[in-house]
């Protein structure tokens, strides 16, 4: 068996528990009244989270790149209440047409 | 003790069921683009790490995780040890232990069944299955559907027959994903906890950036969710609030 095959396998096996501990282990039975609180607030934080690592996160450097000028773009798309095809558009064409003028 | 409640949500849930799916699809096609140039990528790095065809593309259906699989075929490419390669993918899906708890209440049926729906989680289809703070599970199946379709048709491109799109960072796609993130995130802002809740994550994200190893600053982030709880909490009064 190949290194590949291993990785796959021991990844995939991970990703699945990982994914499907929840539904497992709670079985259908309601969360608990203080995780129910939580849940909704997962979604803002997590969110937030995923903006800044995916904007700003290499790796483990905090790095300013193109990135940013699309986000930003989407930022303003989002206030002019754009559709959410105009706010990725803004975002793809902005990155793009920073990075074609130099911005890593 | 709700067997009556339970049957009147199973006697409209097709329907209902339907219209959730079709909208989670709809919702998820404009990010699919950016997930099919990605799925190609993923597959090229993975060719010239030496994966072979097949397991790059069975692990675009068993993670179905876009940073963990780059991940391994990054560190696996460079001459990285497998112990090294798996640790890292393994981090990077911590989040998904959290995410799989939010989506558990939402799935229903067989073991196997809620096993294999939970799979469907991903970052993009989680994000968009929200609806009144909780998960929607058609529009979770539907977003995942479009996603899976796209992440597995790119892997298969990408390591058939390479890209003739080039590096999807050229065309800022790269910049598509948190920028979905941000629209969902807007949508998720009524009321002070939501906002200090999204604040908290995203400064923790930042701060632990550089500290922690890449996947945990994310977990850690969740923190952010659990100090919000403490917030004196305010009914939203606003008309955005309501109910459609």
């Amino acid at each position: 068996m190949t290194v590949a095959w291993l990785a796959v396998i021991a990844v995939g096996v991970a990703t699945v528990a990982l994914k499907g501990a929840g539904t497992l282990v709670l079985a259908g039975r309601p969360l608990p009244a203080r995780a129910a609180a939580l849940m909704p607030l997962l979604a803002p934080c997590l969110l937030a989270a995923l903006v800044v690592g995916q904007t700003v996160g290499d790796g483990r450097a905090v790095v300013v790149d193109a990135r940013l000028a699309g986000v930003a773009a989407a930022a303003v798309a989002l206030a002019l209440r754009a559709p959410l095809l105009v706010v990725l558009g803004a975002a793809a064409g902005v990155a793009a047409a920073a990075r074609a003028l130099g911005a890593a | 003790m709700e067997a009556s409640t339970i049957m009147a949500d199973a006697a409209v849930r097709p329907q209902a069921a339907t219209g959730a799916f079709t909208a989670g699809a709809r919702a998820a096609a404009p990010i699919a683009i950016a997930v099919v140039a990605f799925g190609a990528s993923f597959g090229i790095l993975a060719r010239d790490a030496g994966m072979g065809v097949l397991p790059p593309i069975l692990m675009s259906v068993t993670t179905f995780a876009g940073s963990a699989q780059f991940a391994v075929a990054s560190v696996l490419g460079s001459g990285g040890a497998l112990a090294a390669a798996i640790v890292a993918a393994v981090l990077l899906n911590l989040r998904y232990l959290a995410i799989g708890i939010s989506v558990a209440p939402a799935l229903r049926g067989s073991p196997a069944r809620r096993l294999l729906e939970a799979q469907m989680a991903i970052d993009e289809s989680w994000a968009v299955s929200q609806r009144d703070g909780r998960v929607d599970r058609g529009r979770l199946l539907g977003a995942g559907a479009v996603l899976m379709v796209a992440w597995l048709g790119g892997t298969v491109a990408g390591v058939l027959g390479g890209s003739a799109l080039g590096d999807p960072a050229d065309y800022g796609l790269d910049a598509m994903f948190p920028a979905l993130f941000l629209a969902l995130l807007v949508g998720q802002l009524d009321g002070r906890r939501a906002r200090v809740s999204a604040l908290l994550g995203g400064v923790i994200a930042l701060a632990l950036t550089p500290v922690l190893p890449p996947g945990l600053p994310i977990v850690a982030a969740a923190l952010g969710a659990v100090i919000a709880l403490t917030v004196r909490h305010e009914p939203a009064v606003s008309g955005r609030g309501a109910r459609t």
